[in-house]
């Protein structure tokens, strides 16, 4: 027969109840107070440059979206352009991550690089744009494009890069993004008039 | 000294009658706890194939006794045996103290399939091993939903949380093996990390009644407990296997557990599970695949006096998402919303890629424990948990194959608890509790943080009581009190931080400014007190009524303080607020059960008002590049939920079953008069079932899941222009899908193969008629339809 039980003696119990304090005090006295490393976004598109040049030579017109808080509260800050009526412009267009000013990335290269996962639309009422260019199955990207304006007029603008379209879907190649699919990187609506 | 040759072999004691054989054993059975005498044990004298009894105080007279060893072997209906040895000299006198609550006392298992109930006076259902292994191919969440008022919120088909009467995330406690789990469970995206196939029993607690696990369980407690140790030499385990048609997934799960009579006990258990792409009844739902494995090991000894234990579980999941559900901005949203299939949809693939989840969790756990005579138990334990999450977004370049949220986080806690039992119609608990944690957000992602590095403290004690008043009546109380501080360090977007006015509220928490970005040191106290009372009146033999009443308060999580960035999937801005404070429930619940021979019948009430409740709503709309986004905060509202829980169950006769389950549940915004979001819509399960013992335990049973569409939800829509378009659209986020009926089937049989061997075949056909539909609880709802038939057939071997 056992008898060795501890019959409770109150030391010995508030012994071993100490016992989790003890560690908790040691756990606390680990914590150290160096502070965590700032994140810079990266492949963040901040800015997106448009320059449209009249073919037959002539002022270039430079549209812009930034948008330097990326999701913070400040909306994109837009740069609007005046057009030629009837003329036709060679367009090109720079993306750029400039959310560490000190250290502005260049994203177009990334797109160029995937350029079978990314297409550009634009939607306009002002003129028609034809794609300049082609990524390696023979689809467009739109990185370069040709805008020919129509008639004087005032109205929208509008760029979208998808990344990971369906290229293949009906009317996409021709540039109508209806069943294009895939997720929205930019969508910029510039004002512009053409006089 | 005196001391006699012992050389008394069995047939020398029954036939030695020429040495000295006349001596008298006196012994006094006694009960462990209160010394009380224990009446009509029987005591069997194994040298001289002998029994006896104790009389009316416990008492027992062996005579004619020859000097030398006599064995007595002890035994008395509830008691563990107990055999003791003695050397005869002289006539003796011994007390021998017997266990006579093993059952109650938890400690050590006589019978392997005793289920144990955590709480006396709160809702409280238990899952048993028989039929949780119906699981096995599939999570903690859904076997839960075996227990009616037990719903769960999913992102896709393996990300499956729990939710308690409308309640999910960190308003439940999910406690393994007595580790409270920190695996992160804020986000609604974060799926317990528990392998099914390591749980043994399961009890659910509507409330939060089980003060012992903490004092923030709003919603309610799920307690995980692994087999309970049995005080038998014996070796057994079992072996699962299964494959299913939807996913062309397999599971297998092994377990092997050896115990011996002497308390030592092992036990290990692995288990793999893998899928492809799931699949609705239409089309292919593209990169839901899962991968996962997990282990868990556990050895010490435990006898009813004192023991020990150690424990470690690791689980690995890797988690597809949806293709379809990752979207670039709100009119992203739009177009999946109104399209009837999802854009990607891909052949059929095991390949899990962006976006997907990559989970991993560690537990370590040491416990230790002594019983005092006449006193009651004493349990240390500390307990470890490393949790390891990584969520990979679709990304282009150099980041493609790099997390987009690598998150840390571990755990420390350490607990001491004490159970007074010596009287055990006054039950008395007490325990204090210390816990550190340490979150760390890898700066590698390129990704701003989304929760923030912090360390927290939290520190806890409480005490509660039982009594039996008498033979009809059990009440029970208790009172915890919980300090918690939370010290992190945020980068905020210094146009977040003035925009949300924290630069002049909370100046003090400015370190330092770094131009675009601002590090911070929020740091909170938060003090809460929760209590519990309850009452169990037994009507008569065969039925009761519990009432219980809880109090609990919650603070915040780090998300609803800290969360700052784009939630993909759900093409939304999520904000945090720095001004929350700790929401407080009030529950009151009462219970009517009802168990014939051939019918059950349980009724759950229960009206829960929350104050200062914390959800996400929608406050406006921010522009960015990628364009307009619904900004939603974390704020507070006062809240009331209420609802029934109903479960039936009748025999027709001995081979037919009819059971039932239904729920219902309302939950109201009182500030704003509106229904809260996300709460489950009334839902009814009836199951038809054919049992035939003779035929291997051959059962069929065929189960109707109707889920009624939910009429009662916030009006979040908004609108958005399409500047593609221009088309102004509504974005309607907010409308519930329809309501929709299932059909599943299930049939087992048990085959016995030798005498300790057995084998289960179990055949599961879930959705039977390829229903479509979506529920309006799956966040990928808006996206694609859920899960199709799927046929899974499970074989068991149980050895």
């Amino acid at each position: 027969m056992k008898t060795n039980f501890l019959n409770l003696s109150n030391m010995k119990t508030f012994k071993l109840l100490a016992i989790p304090f003890l560690c908790l005090a040691l756990f606390t006295s680990c914590s150290d107070d160096d502070n965590p490393t700032l994140v810079n976004e990266e492949e963040v598109i901040t800015t997106m440059t448009i320059e449209l040049t009249p073919t037959a030579g002539g002022n270039t017109v430079t549209l812009q979206t930034r948008d330097l808080d990326g999701d913070g509260p400040n909306p994109p800050v837009i740069t609007n352009g005046t057009l030629m009526a009837n003329t036709t412009y060679n367009g090109s267009i720079e993306l750029l991550d400039e959310t560490d000013l000190n250290n502005v990335e260049d994203i177009t290269e990334e797109v160029e690089e995937e350029d079978d996962e990314h297409q550009f639309f634009f939607t306009t009422g002002l003129g028609t744009v034809a794609y300049a260019d082609m990524d390696g199955n023979g689809n467009p990207v739109g990185l370069s494009f040709t805008f020919t304006t129509g008639a004087a007029a005032s109205g929208d603008f509008t760029v979208t890069l998808r990344h990971e379209p369906v290229k293949d879907a009906a009317g996409v190649s021709s540039g109508d993004i209806t069943n294009a699919g895939g997720e929205t990187d930019i969508i910029a609506t510039f004002n512009v008039t053409v006089q | 000294m005196k001391h006699f040759i012992a050389i008394i072999a069995l047939f020398v004691s029954l036939s030695g009658y020429s040495q000295d054989c006349n001596f008298i054993f006196l012994g006094e059975i006694v009960d462990f706890h209160d010394k009380t005498p224990i009446v009509g044990a029987t005591i069997y004298i194994k040298e001289l194939d002998k029994y006896v009894a104790s009389d009316i105080d416990g008492k027992f007279k062996i005579e004619s006794l020859c000097a030398g060893e006599i064995t007595l072997i002890i035994t008395h209906v509830a008691c563990e045996n107990k055999t003791e040895k003695y050397t005869i000299t002289s006539d003796t006198f011994k007390t021998i103290s017997l266990e006579h609550h093993i059952e109650e006392l938890n400690e050590v298992s006589v019978n392997a399939n005793a289920n144990k109930n955590e709480t006396k006076t709160a809702q409280e259902t238990v899952i048993d091993s028989k039929k949780l292994k119906r699981y096995s191919s599939l999570s903690l969440g859904d076997a839960l939903k075996e227990v009616p008022g037990i719903s769960s919120i999913n992102t896709g088909n393996t990300i499956v949380k729990p939710m308690i009467n409308g309640m999910h995330s960190s308003r439940l406690l999910i406690v393994n093996n007595n580790v409270r789990m920190q695996d992160q469970e804020w986000g609604i995206e974060h799926a317990p990390s528990i392998d099914i196939n390591s749980a043994n029993q399961i009890s659910v607690i509507k409330g939060s009644g089980a003060l012992r696990y903490g004092g923030d369980a709003v919603g309610g407690v799920v307690v995980i407990n692994p087999r309970r140790v049995i005080l038998k030499d014996t070796l057994y385990g079992n072996t699962t296997l299964s494959g299913q048609t939807n996913g062309r997934g397999f599971t297998a799960s092994t377990s092997l557990n050896k115990t011996f009579k002497t308390g030592w006990f092992a036990n290990v258990q692995g288990s793999v599970k893998q899928n492809g792409d799931f699949e609705s009844p239409d089309y292919l739902l593209t990169n839901t695949g899962a991968k996962s494995y997990g282990f868990t090991a556990n050895g010490g000894k435990k006898t009813l006096e004192s023991g020990f234990e150690v424990f470690y579980s690791f689980l690995n999941n890797e988690i597809g998402i949806l293709r379809s559900s990752h979207i670039g901005n709100i009119n992203d949203l739009v177009t999946a919303i109104n399209s009837d299939e999802p854009f990607v949809v891909d052949d059929f693939s095991y390949d899990i890629n962006s976006p997907k989840q990559e989970i991993r969790h560690h537990l370590l756990k040491g416990l230790y424990y002594k019983r005092f005579q006449n006193f009651g138990k004493l349990s240390l334990q500390y307990d470890y948990q490393n949790n390891q999450r990584f969520e990979f977004d679709i990304r282009v370049g150099e980041d493609r194959d790099k997390p987009a949220l690598d998150l840390n986080l571990q755990t420390h806690t350490v607990s001491a608890d004490v159970v007074v039992d010596s009287n055990l119609d006054r039950k008395l608990s007490f325990g204090v509790m210390g816990r550190y944690q340490n979150n760390f957000a890898n700066p590698d992602t390129g990704v701003r943080r989304l929760i923030p590095d912090y360390d927290k403290y939290d520190f806890g004690i409480y005490g509660t009581s039982e009594w039996k008043l008498n033979d009809d009546v059990t009440i029970d109380a208790g009172l915890r009190y919980d300090f918690n501080r939370i010290d992190a360090k945020k980068f905020y977007r210094t146009s977040r931080w003035e925009e949300r006015g924290y630069d002049v509220e909370f100046a003090e928490f400015e370190i330092e400014d770094l131009g675009t970005q601002i590090l911070t040191n929020p740091i909170f106290n938060f003090h809460n007190i929760s209590a519990s009372a309850g009452a169990k009146f037994d009507l008569n033999s065969n039925s009761y009524l519990l009432a219980n009443y809880s109090l609990a308060s919650r603070p915040p999580n780090p998300s609803e303080l800290f969360s700052d960035g784009l939630h993909h999937s759900a093409a939304r801005i999520e904000l945090g607020d720095l001004r929350l404070d700790q929401e407080i429930s009030n529950r009151i619940s009462a219970t009517y059960n009802v168990q014939t021979s051939n019918f059950e019948l349980n009724v759950d009430v229960f009206y829960n008002r929350i104050n200062d409740f914390i959800y996400i709503r929608p406050f406006g709309v921010e522009q960015t590049i990628r364009g307009a986004f619904p900004v939603w905060n974390f704020t507070k509202t006062d809240a009331e939920f209420f609802g029934i829980d109903i479960s039936a169950n009748y025999d027709i006769n001995s081979n037919f079953n009819l059971s039932n389950s239904t729920s219902f549940i309302k939950a109201n915004d009182l500030d704003e008069n509106r229904p809260i979001i996300d709460i489950p819509p009334f839902n009814i399960n009836n199951a038809i079932t054919f049992n035939k013992a003779e035929w291997n335990n051959f059962s069929a049973s065929l189960k109707s899941e109707w889920m009624f569409r939910q009429n009662e939800f916030p009006d979040f829509n908004f609108e958005v222009t399409n500047a593609s378009t221009n088309e102004t659209t509504v974005v309607d986020i907010s409308t519930p899908p329809s309501a929709y009926h299932l059909l599943h089937f299930y049939t087992e049989a048990t085959f016995p193969i030798s005498k300790k061997t057995s084998l289960n075949v179990g055949l599961n056909i879930n959705n039977l008629l390829n229903t479509n539909y979506r529920n309006y609880l799956n966040r990928l709802r808006y996206f694609a339809d859920d899960l199709g038939r799927n046929i899974l057939l499970q074989v068991q071997l149980t050895y």
